[in-house]
Protein backbone atom coordinates (compact mmCIF):
# COMPACT_ATOMS: atom_id res chain seq x y z
CA UNK A 1 0.00 0.00 0.00
CA UNK A 2 1.30 3.12 -1.15
CA UNK A 3 1.85 5.94 1.57
CA UNK A 4 -0.09 8.78 1.07
CA UNK A 5 0.28 11.34 4.37
CA UNK A 6 2.84 11.66 6.91
CA UNK A 7 2.24 14.29 9.71
CA UNK A 8 5.38 14.59 12.40
CA UNK A 9 5.89 17.19 15.63
CA UNK A 10 8.81 17.87 17.06
CA UNK A 11 8.40 17.50 20.84
CA UNK A 12 10.56 19.28 23.82
CA UNK A 13 11.20 17.54 26.86
CA UNK A 14 9.13 19.23 29.63
CA UNK A 15 7.11 21.14 27.37
CA UNK A 16 3.57 20.22 28.57
CA UNK A 17 2.09 23.03 26.87
CA UNK A 18 1.90 21.31 23.72
CA UNK A 19 1.02 18.25 24.78
CA UNK A 20 -2.16 17.10 22.88
CA UNK A 21 -1.34 19.13 19.84
CA UNK A 22 0.24 16.68 17.63
CA UNK A 23 -2.60 14.11 18.34
CA UNK A 24 -5.59 16.59 18.03
CA UNK A 25 -4.25 17.78 15.22
CA UNK A 26 -3.69 13.97 13.22
CA UNK A 27 -7.75 13.70 14.93
CA UNK A 28 -8.59 16.20 12.80
CA UNK A 29 -6.74 15.34 9.66
CA UNK A 30 -8.24 11.83 9.95
CA UNK A 31 -12.04 13.07 10.64
CA UNK A 32 -11.39 14.82 7.50
CA UNK A 33 -10.18 11.78 6.10
CA UNK A 34 -13.41 10.23 6.80
CA UNK A 35 -11.73 7.56 9.46
CA UNK A 36 -13.80 5.35 11.37
CA UNK A 37 -14.77 7.51 14.17
CA UNK A 38 -13.99 4.45 17.19
CA UNK A 39 -10.77 4.27 14.82
CA UNK A 40 -9.90 7.62 15.34
CA UNK A 41 -10.29 7.79 18.86
CA UNK A 42 -7.55 4.84 19.14
CA UNK A 43 -5.82 6.72 17.39
CA UNK A 44 -5.87 9.54 18.93
CA UNK A 45 -5.43 8.17 22.64
CA UNK A 46 -2.20 6.28 21.10
CA UNK A 47 -0.82 9.42 20.09
CA UNK A 48 -1.78 11.36 22.85
CA UNK A 49 0.16 8.80 25.34
CA UNK A 50 3.39 8.60 23.30
CA UNK A 51 3.48 12.85 23.22
CA UNK A 52 2.94 12.93 26.60
CA UNK A 53 5.69 9.78 27.27
CA UNK A 54 8.19 12.35 25.53
CA UNK A 55 7.13 15.21 26.99
CA UNK A 56 7.70 13.63 30.51
CA UNK A 57 10.18 10.98 30.08
CA UNK A 58 12.68 11.46 27.05
CA UNK A 59 15.50 13.72 26.05
CA UNK A 60 12.68 15.22 23.58
CA UNK A 61 12.18 13.37 20.29
CA UNK A 62 9.91 13.29 17.29
CA UNK A 63 6.35 11.90 16.54
CA UNK A 64 4.91 10.96 13.53
CA UNK A 65 1.87 9.42 11.80
CA UNK A 66 1.71 7.66 8.68
CA UNK A 67 -1.45 7.56 7.04
CA UNK A 68 -2.60 4.82 4.30
CA UNK A 69 -5.61 4.12 3.11
CA UNK A 70 -5.36 0.52 4.80
CA UNK A 71 -3.50 1.62 8.50
CA UNK A 72 -2.62 4.22 10.12
CA UNK A 73 1.37 4.01 12.41
CA UNK A 74 2.51 6.14 15.01
CA UNK A 75 5.63 6.22 15.22
CA UNK A 76 7.67 7.75 18.36
CA UNK A 77 11.19 8.24 18.06
CA UNK A 78 13.53 10.05 21.11
CA UNK A 79 17.12 10.20 21.39
CA UNK A 80 17.49 8.67 25.20
CA UNK A 81 17.33 8.08 28.40
CA UNK A 82 16.03 4.75 26.95
CA UNK A 83 13.84 2.26 29.03
CA UNK A 84 15.85 -0.06 31.19
CA UNK A 85 13.34 -2.64 31.61
CA UNK A 86 10.28 -3.00 28.68
CA UNK A 87 8.60 -5.61 30.42
CA UNK A 88 8.17 -3.76 33.95
CA UNK A 89 7.16 -0.60 31.87
CA UNK A 90 4.29 -2.28 30.33
CA UNK A 91 2.92 -3.19 33.96
CA UNK A 92 -0.06 -1.85 34.84
CA UNK A 93 0.84 0.91 37.60
CA UNK A 94 4.38 1.37 37.28
CA UNK A 95 5.88 4.67 36.85
CA UNK A 96 9.00 6.48 36.73
CA UNK A 97 7.21 9.32 36.69
CA UNK A 98 8.66 11.85 39.69
CA UNK A 99 5.76 12.86 42.43
CA UNK A 100 5.02 16.45 40.79
CA UNK A 101 4.05 14.58 37.69
CA UNK A 102 2.21 12.03 39.06
CA UNK A 103 0.09 14.85 40.52
CA UNK A 104 -1.43 16.80 37.52
CA UNK A 105 -2.35 13.05 36.75
CA UNK A 106 0.05 11.65 34.86
CA UNK A 107 2.48 9.13 35.18
CA UNK A 108 0.29 6.20 36.81
CA UNK A 109 1.84 4.00 35.03
CA UNK A 110 -0.87 3.29 32.38
CA UNK A 111 -0.33 5.00 29.44
CA UNK A 112 2.25 1.64 27.30
CA UNK A 113 -0.90 0.18 28.42
CA UNK A 114 -3.19 2.35 26.64
CA UNK A 115 -1.01 2.07 23.75
CA UNK A 116 -1.07 -1.63 23.57
CA UNK A 117 -4.66 -1.92 24.21
CA UNK A 118 -6.13 0.30 21.32
CA UNK A 119 -2.90 -0.64 19.08
CA UNK A 120 -3.50 -3.50 16.90
CA UNK A 121 0.53 -3.98 15.77
CA UNK A 122 2.84 -2.56 18.69
CA UNK A 123 6.71 -2.67 18.82
CA UNK A 124 9.12 -1.31 20.65
CA UNK A 125 12.94 -1.28 20.88
CA UNK A 126 15.29 1.03 23.34
CA UNK A 127 18.69 0.89 24.70
CA UNK A 128 19.31 2.26 28.09
CA UNK A 129 20.63 5.34 27.34
CA UNK A 130 20.41 6.19 24.16
CA UNK A 131 17.05 5.43 22.38
CA UNK A 132 13.34 4.69 22.43
CA UNK A 133 11.56 3.92 19.32
CA UNK A 134 7.71 2.73 19.20
CA UNK A 135 5.95 1.85 16.40
CA UNK A 136 1.97 1.57 16.99
CA UNK A 137 -0.39 0.60 14.07
CA UNK A 138 -4.50 0.48 14.14
CA UNK A 139 -5.97 -1.42 11.36
CA UNK A 140 -8.28 0.42 9.43
CA UNK A 141 -10.13 -2.50 7.01
CA UNK A 142 -10.54 -4.41 10.99
CA UNK A 143 -13.46 -4.14 12.49
CA UNK A 144 -13.31 -1.93 16.10
CA UNK B 1 -30.34 16.78 28.69
CA UNK B 2 -28.70 19.83 27.01
CA UNK B 3 -25.70 21.00 28.64
CA UNK B 4 -26.81 24.86 29.09
CA UNK B 5 -29.55 23.10 31.21
CA UNK B 6 -27.99 21.33 33.10
CA UNK B 7 -25.43 24.21 34.10
CA UNK B 8 -28.40 25.93 35.41
CA UNK B 9 -29.81 23.41 37.27
CA UNK B 10 -26.32 22.96 39.17
CA UNK B 11 -25.45 26.50 38.66
CA UNK B 12 -21.70 25.91 37.42
CA UNK B 13 -19.26 28.90 36.91
CA UNK B 14 -18.81 29.10 33.01
CA UNK B 15 -14.99 29.66 32.54
CA UNK B 16 -15.58 28.81 28.87
CA UNK B 17 -18.41 27.72 26.76
CA UNK B 18 -18.15 26.16 23.81
CA UNK B 19 -21.48 23.92 22.57
CA UNK B 20 -24.03 24.38 24.84
CA UNK B 21 -26.78 23.17 23.18
CA UNK B 22 -25.22 19.99 23.03
CA UNK B 23 -26.64 16.62 24.79
CA UNK B 24 -24.78 15.05 27.44
CA UNK B 25 -24.77 11.38 27.74
CA UNK B 26 -23.14 10.28 30.17
CA UNK B 27 -20.16 11.68 33.47
CA UNK B 28 -16.94 10.25 34.02
CA UNK B 29 -14.78 11.09 36.98
CA UNK B 30 -11.44 10.48 37.61
CA UNK B 31 -8.15 12.45 37.45
CA UNK B 32 -5.59 9.79 36.25
CA UNK B 33 -5.24 11.47 32.46
CA UNK B 34 -4.46 8.07 30.71
CA UNK B 35 -7.59 6.37 31.95
CA UNK B 36 -9.95 9.09 31.38
CA UNK B 37 -8.78 8.74 27.84
CA UNK B 38 -9.39 5.39 27.36
CA UNK B 39 -12.52 4.97 29.63
CA UNK B 40 -14.32 8.47 29.40
CA UNK B 41 -17.21 8.43 26.35
CA UNK B 42 -18.30 11.16 23.89
CA UNK B 43 -20.48 13.71 25.32
CA UNK B 44 -20.19 12.91 28.84
CA UNK B 45 -19.45 15.59 31.62
CA UNK B 46 -15.55 15.03 33.19
CA UNK B 47 -15.60 15.45 36.95
CA UNK B 48 -12.19 16.02 37.82
CA UNK B 49 -9.74 17.98 40.25
CA UNK B 50 -6.93 18.62 37.95
CA UNK B 51 -6.78 22.49 37.29
CA UNK B 52 -3.92 22.56 34.71
CA UNK B 53 -3.75 23.33 31.04
CA UNK B 54 -3.30 19.33 29.67
CA UNK B 55 -7.04 19.00 30.80
CA UNK B 56 -8.21 20.60 27.71
CA UNK B 57 -6.25 18.33 25.51
CA UNK B 58 -8.28 15.53 27.33
CA UNK B 59 -11.62 16.80 27.12
CA UNK B 60 -10.95 17.42 23.41
CA UNK B 61 -9.49 14.43 22.53
CA UNK B 62 -12.21 12.17 23.85
CA UNK B 63 -14.71 14.46 22.38
CA UNK B 64 -16.42 15.10 25.96
CA UNK B 65 -19.28 17.30 26.59
CA UNK B 66 -17.54 19.75 29.21
CA UNK B 67 -15.06 19.53 31.97
CA UNK B 68 -15.99 20.71 35.19
CA UNK B 69 -13.21 21.07 37.73
CA UNK B 70 -14.88 20.73 41.10
CA UNK B 71 -13.80 21.04 45.29
CA UNK B 72 -12.44 24.96 45.06
CA UNK B 73 -9.20 23.50 42.90
CA UNK B 74 -7.30 26.74 41.03
CA UNK B 75 -7.95 26.26 37.91
CA UNK B 76 -4.58 27.46 35.60
CA UNK B 77 -5.21 30.40 33.58
CA UNK B 78 -3.43 28.34 30.44
CA UNK B 79 -6.12 25.76 30.84
CA UNK B 80 -8.87 29.23 30.41
CA UNK B 81 -7.00 30.67 27.39
CA UNK B 82 -6.59 26.54 26.01
CA UNK B 83 -10.05 26.34 26.64
CA UNK B 84 -11.08 29.15 24.55
CA UNK B 85 -9.07 28.98 21.90
CA UNK B 86 -9.50 24.71 21.37
CA UNK B 87 -13.64 25.82 21.80
CA UNK B 88 -13.39 23.13 25.00
CA UNK B 89 -16.39 24.02 27.51
CA UNK B 90 -14.83 24.21 30.34
CA UNK B 91 -16.55 24.56 34.14
CA UNK B 92 -15.93 25.00 38.09
CA UNK B 93 -18.10 24.17 40.66
CA UNK B 94 -17.07 24.59 45.31
CA UNK B 95 -19.06 21.61 45.19
CA UNK B 96 -17.34 17.84 45.51
CA UNK B 97 -17.32 15.16 43.24
CA UNK B 98 -20.09 13.31 44.65
CA UNK B 99 -22.42 16.14 45.21
CA UNK B 100 -21.82 17.16 42.07
CA UNK B 101 -22.33 13.72 40.53
CA UNK B 102 -25.24 13.38 42.73
CA UNK B 103 -27.33 16.31 41.34
CA UNK B 104 -26.32 15.34 37.54
CA UNK B 105 -27.93 11.84 38.84
CA UNK B 106 -30.92 13.35 39.92
CA UNK B 107 -31.62 15.41 36.00
CA UNK B 108 -30.95 11.97 34.40
CA UNK B 109 -27.64 12.16 33.24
Amino acid sequence: MQEKKVIESEIEKGYFAIGGEFSSRLKKILRRLGVDSQKIRYLAIIAYELEMNLIIHSDGGRISAHISSNVIQIISKDSGPGIKDIKKAFQPGYSTAPAEIKEMGFGAGLGLNNVEKFADNLNIKSEAGKYTILKAAVNLSTQS
Amino acid sequence: MKLEEIIKKTDMEILNIADSNGQVKGCYIGDLLSRVMAEAQKDEIWITIQGHQNIIAVSLLADLSAVVVVEEVEIEEEAIKKAVQKGVTLLRTDKSAYQLAKELSKLGV
